[in-house]
């Protein structure tokens, strides 16, 4: 045997796999964390903490600060202090300051994408790729509006409202952050921001780039702990403007404990977003859409395409289409650059998602999943997987699963796509793919939804104004729109 | 022996229809003497029903116009309220501390707040709509939508202008309109109602009823065809108790916190913005390349 | 059928390929199935018989030095219908397939039975492999049925020498267009059956026009021999050629191919790369990756 045939034999594209490619950078946690009131940080005053964990191995990552109602109202204090000085300063040096901030946020996104991955259990492709960039030209967007509020609002003279209120979830923990602090620095108010429980550490080290960049202290105040935290910021009599971004369920609570208030809330809460394909549609990219809209960020997404409509007349080559796609999808150690899919954010969701998904099974729904190989020993996991046979009345058609999975439906019609579509108590998204661009003008404008993606979908950007409707919330973020939130009218 | 006079009984305008209110309940208008003037229907929450359910074939007729086909209704309203200036005159003097003047001011301002909205219809897309210059190669825009079904709770007073201004903000952009008025505001409402009903408007795309907010006031906000409440003169209690109630289906509820000369604004009141609270805003995008 | 494309997601997924991050054992073995891949090509005025001969030496033995393991040889050497003799002569007792570009390449602007006769005398000379172009300008102008004829004259002409189809993407203007194509000849090509897998090709580009084998383009073949391997089961050979010129992007289309049509297709019957110079750079990667330092240009062989 020749040195050639030796040479053909070993190589075996049969065979050929990625090997680890683990992302290097390691940010520099600290043990511990304290609350940012003040522009400094500061242990609860009952210094009460919490343990927050990484989820794709179960580790300890640091303690942080749990706030109490009186650590609460020490940030609201700050934050009230510091409102008219911060309203008063020139918007022009208002817009510096955010300037400053997204520069430092691209000179540590890699260590901040990397601390999110940990942090979150999201791929560091994703953190890296999309949040980081994300949160960066958030505040470099609004940045530019600081100083043009006055065309912003045309004939409209506007202020501040003074001190917002902030609640964010744990899905995209850093760029909700800057979805909500961005416009609300912009516009002159100053803001104490509450960090979800699983998920407060990038948030805590935005907090030390605000100091790098001499931002006067009490503009930003962050407050970490858990849903107790958050009622005590919305209960503060110096709030005046209450923004939250997380589940249906809390939305509505928040708005029953501000209903003796006359204090305007934005509320981007839960979805069950239509994703619908059209027979006449790209179809290799569709495919692409319902993977992007279904298993981006495991499925943690508010707006996620978590029921898809296909034309019957495509239905099952499509799904055939949709079983190949997935089992290309890399599940496992979210710090490995090659990874799709990573950690389920706690314990908690994926008991939910186990639940649901039973659930879907017991009412006879056809699960489709994937050998993806052997999940990690420790963390939490869960492989995506769609239902076929889906009922409309099925609760994987209905309820917010925020996991890795798709309920399969099938329509013949337009108006009966439309019809589906819109049977939900949720608003936030939706997804249309057709060739036909009548078709997509006509359907855009009937969908119940505040997003509207058409032949894409999870598509985001700072200058593109995002929330829902119905019972996914109000107020918009982003974009010009976005900005309306935080201001008042001065002539009411 | 002088003619005996006929007196009106004021009714519900749901749907298209004059129905009295299925309670069978009425109440009474007194003139300024103190004597019965006339009597309304006191709807009742089965009444705040009937109107959501019309409301909802309304909306789909009155969305569906085009945007220049709702501005000439609503001019028409205009049209057909100021050839019945006096009668709106008379009804509002009814209260005792309304001078004539001050009555003829405010069905001026009425008739021309319809004008003013009735220009707006087919251009606050324009004022309110935008490109979004996002960083991909993709079209993005933002437009602004109907709602769906909006209730307006009008307030005591101005009872005119309050109840004209906050209907035709509702109607504008193509929501269909449950709306309110209170006891004092009755008998203007049905006249409304009856200058809507010869101008063309689509059967339930604007629904009146008169009665009590305070009775009102839940059935309207907890129906979940209702996508938001607007409302006026409102107590603090009704306010929160509005709130809650809104609550369940996460509905909004804009509370409008102006006061009597305040209605009088076109600058405030009839501003474009004031449109965003009964409109939402749909952001579209789709890919741009070969 | 008429499959529609999205020319934004087409890049999008086509950049998330380049995405991938091969380390370690992955990078050696791709670069080494890469080399299996290519098919080392020239295709100047000036080509000599002399240049033709060192190619096959290279063509053969592509590491100037031993190295663990061992490298492959090439796929094939692609030369003029000219130099079709000389290279036989030259790969003999090798694997490596003589192939000959025809069909009056690169512009195919002749007469139909002048580009049958230059198949059939370039397949008398000893090729293995027709890589023919077709009629972009018939197929711009609509006349698909002089695309499947020509198509499916030189098929015959080949007399069970594989064949290579050349769309020239970068002449079809859209993607819409590049698919539709691909379909267009997959079909003519397979219309009378009796194919093994691996005997048809389609190919992107000439090499002599820009943009070549772009990851979308490449991608776009991809995807229709994937539609026609679901509906068939036959798979038929990708052939991406054109400015591939570094192993990087290489190793992008072996990620590309794996994540598409599958494993399968990671072998030299169903996958080329039409090149010159990546197989220099192939070699240089992979004696830096064996030896740890990096090779000079000197290092791999010149031809």
């Amino acid at each position: 045997m020749t040195d050639q045939d030796t040479a053909v034999a070993d190589v075996n594209g049969l065979d050929w796999d990625y090997s680890p490619a683990p992302e290097r950078t390691r940010p520099e946690i600290a043990s511990t964390y304290g609350l940012f009131i003040d522009g400094v940080f500061q242990p609860a005053q009952d210094e009460r903490t919490f343990v927050t964990t990484n989820p794709a191995t179960g580790a300890r990552l640091a303690r942080v600060a749990q706030a109490g109602a009186a650590d609460v109202d020490l940030a609201m204090q700050a934050a009230k202090n510091a409102a008219r000085p911060w309203a008063r300063l020139s918007g022009r040096q208002r817009g510096k300051y955010l300037f400053r901030l997204a520069r430092r946020i691209q000179e540590c996104a890699r260590e901040l994408a990397v601390l999110e991955t940990m942090d979150g259990g999201k791929p560091i492709k994703e953190s890296r790729d999309v949040d980081l960039p994300l949160v960066a030209a958030h505040f470099f967007y609004h940045a530019g509006w600081a100083d043009k509020l006055e065309w912003a609002f045309q004939g409209r003279p506007v202020k501040p409202h003074g001190v917002c209120g902030q609640i964010i979830p744990w899905n995209f923990p850093l760029l909700m952050a800057a979805w909500k602090l961005a416009p609300a620095l912009a516009c002159g108010n100053t803001v104490v921001l509450k960090p979800a429980e699983t998920t407060p550490l990038t948030a805590l080290h935005l907090a030390q780039l605000l100091q790098e960049i001499d931002l006067p202290p009490g503009v930003v105040n962050i407050v970490t702990g858990d849903g107790e935290t958050g009622a005590a910021v919305a209960a503060h009599p110096a709030l005046s403007k209450l923004a939250f971004t997380g589940s249906t369920e809390v939305g509505k609570a928040l708005m029953r404990q501000t209903a003796s208030r006359d204090i305007p809330l934005t509320l981007e809460l839960g979805g069950k977003s239509p994703h619908i394909i059209f027979a006449d549609a790209a179809m290799e990219q569709a495919i692409e859409g319902v993977v992007n809209g279904i298993w981006f960020n495991q499925g943690h997404v508010c707006c996620a395409g978590s029921r898809l409509l296909v034309e019957e007349s495509i239905l099952e080559p499509f799904v055939a289409a949709l079983r190949d796609r997935m089992a290309q999808l890399r599940v496992g150690d979210p710090l490995d650059k090659n990874t799709d899919i990573g950690a389920i954010n706690s314990r908690e969701q994926l008991e939910r998602i186990r639940t649901l998904v039973r659930l879907g099974q017991e009412e006879g729904a056809i699960l489709h999943d994937v050998q993806t190989g052997p999940l990690p020993g420790k963390g939490w996991w869960f492989p995506p997987c769609f239902f076929t046979g889906v009922q409309p009345s099925h609760v994987v058609a209905r309820e917010e699963i925020f996991g890795p999975v798709l309920s399969v439906m099938s329509f013949r019609t337009p108006e009966e796509a439309i019809r589906r579509a819109n049977s939900t108590p949720y608003g936030l998204a939706a997804g249309i793919w057709t060739d036909k661009g009548s078709k997509i003008f006509d359907m855009a404008q009937r969908l119940e939804a505040g997003v509207v993606w058409c032949n894409t979908y999870n598509q985001f950007d700072p200058a593109s104004p995002f929330g829902g409707v119905k019972e996914s919330g109000f107020g918009r973020e982003g974009g010009l729109h976005g900005l309306r939130a935080y201001v008042r009218g001065v002539d009411r | 022996m002088s003619r005996l006079e006929v007196v009106k009984t004021g009714k519900l305008w749901i749907g298209g229809s004059w129905p009295r209110s299925e309670s069978g309940r009425t109440f009474t208008v007194e003139a300024p003497d103190g004597s019965v003037h006339s009597r309304c229907a006191l709807a009742s929450r089965k009444d705040a029903r009937d109107a959501v359910e019309a409301a909802r074939a309304g909306w789909s007729s009155w969305s569906g116009a085009t945007a220049l086909l709702r501005a000439q209704i609503l001019y028409r309203a205009a049209e057909m309220m100021e050839s019945r200036a006096d009668e709106f005159v008379s009804a509002l003097t009814l209260e005792p501390s309304l001078k004539p003047a001050s009555a003829r001011k405010e069905v001026g301002a009425s008739v021309d707040r319809l004008v003013t909205f009735a220009g707006w219809c087919d251009k606050y897309q324009q004022v309110l709509g935008c490109q979004n210059p996002v960083t991909g190669p993709y079209h993005n825009f933002t437009i602004p939508q109907s709602v769906g079904i909006v209730a307006v709770l009008a307030p005591p007073t101005p009872s005119l202008l309050g109840l004209v201004t906050m209907v035709a903000t509702a109607a504008v952009p193509g929501n269909a309109v449950v709306a309110v008025a209170p006891r004092q505001a009755a008998l203007v409402a049905v006249l409304l109602g009856e200058v809507l009903a010869v101008s063309d408007i689509p059967d339930g795309a604007i629904n009146l009823l008169t009665g009590d907010v305070r009775e009102l006031l839940e059935p309207l906000a907890s129906h979940r065809e209702v996508q938001v409440v607007l409302g006026a003169g409102l107590s603090k209690g009704q306010r929160t108790s509005l709130r809650e109630v809104a609550a369940q289906g996460v509905r909004r509820v804009h509370a409008l916190p102006w006061k009597q000369d305040d209605w009088l604004e076109d600058h405030l009141v009839a501003a474009p913005w004031q449109l965003e609270r009964v409109l939402d805003f749909k952001t579209l995008w789709h890919p741009c390349a070969v | 059928m008429h499959h529609p494309v999205d020319a934004v997601m087409l890049s999008q997924r086509a950049a998330s390929f380049t995405r991938r991050s091969l380390k370690a054992d992955a990078k050696r073995t791709a670069l080494r199935l890469a080399v299996s891949m290519v098919d080392l090509t020239t295709l100047e005025g000036a080509d000599s018989p002399e240049c033709a001969r060192a190619l096959c030496r290279r063509a053969i033995h592509p590491c100037p030095e031993p190295v663990t393991p061992a490298v492959p040889p090439v796929a094939a050497v692609c030369v003029y219908p000219r130099l079709v003799p000389v290279v036989r002569e030259g790969l003999l007792g090798s694997a490596v397939k003589v192939a000959s570009v025809s069909t009056a390449f690169p512009s195919g602007q002749s007469p139909l039975e002048l580009r049958v006769q230059e198949t059939a005398a370039a397949v008398a000379a000893g090729a293995d492999e027709i890589d023919m172009v077709i009629s972009r300008g018939a197929f711009l102008a609509g006349r698909l049925d002089d695309i499947r004829t020509e198509v499916m004259e030189v098929q015959d002409a080949c007399q069970g020498a594989h064949l290579k189809i050349i769309l020239e993407t970068g002449e079809l203007g859209t993607p819409d267009n590049i698919r539709r194509c691909a379909d267009l000849v997959i079909d003519a090509a397979t219309e009378r059956g009796e194919l093994r897998d691996g005997s048809v090709f389609v190919k992107t580009s000439t090499g002599k026009v820009s943009p070549a084998a772009t990851m979308p383009s490449v991608l776009l073949l991809l995807e229709s021999v994937r539609a026609h391997f679901r509906s068939t089961g036959l798979r038929l050979g990708v052939k991406p050629a054109g400015g591939i010129r570094k192993s990087k992007a290489a190793l992008h289309l072996l990620v590309m191919v794996r994540e598409t049509v599958g494993p399968d297709w990671l072998q030299p019957s169903l996958f080329r790369i039409g090149a010159s110079s990546l197989l220099d750079d192939l070699v240089r990667q992979i004696l830096w990756t064996s030896r740890g330092q990096y090779a000079a240009m000197h290092d791999v062989g010149v031809t």
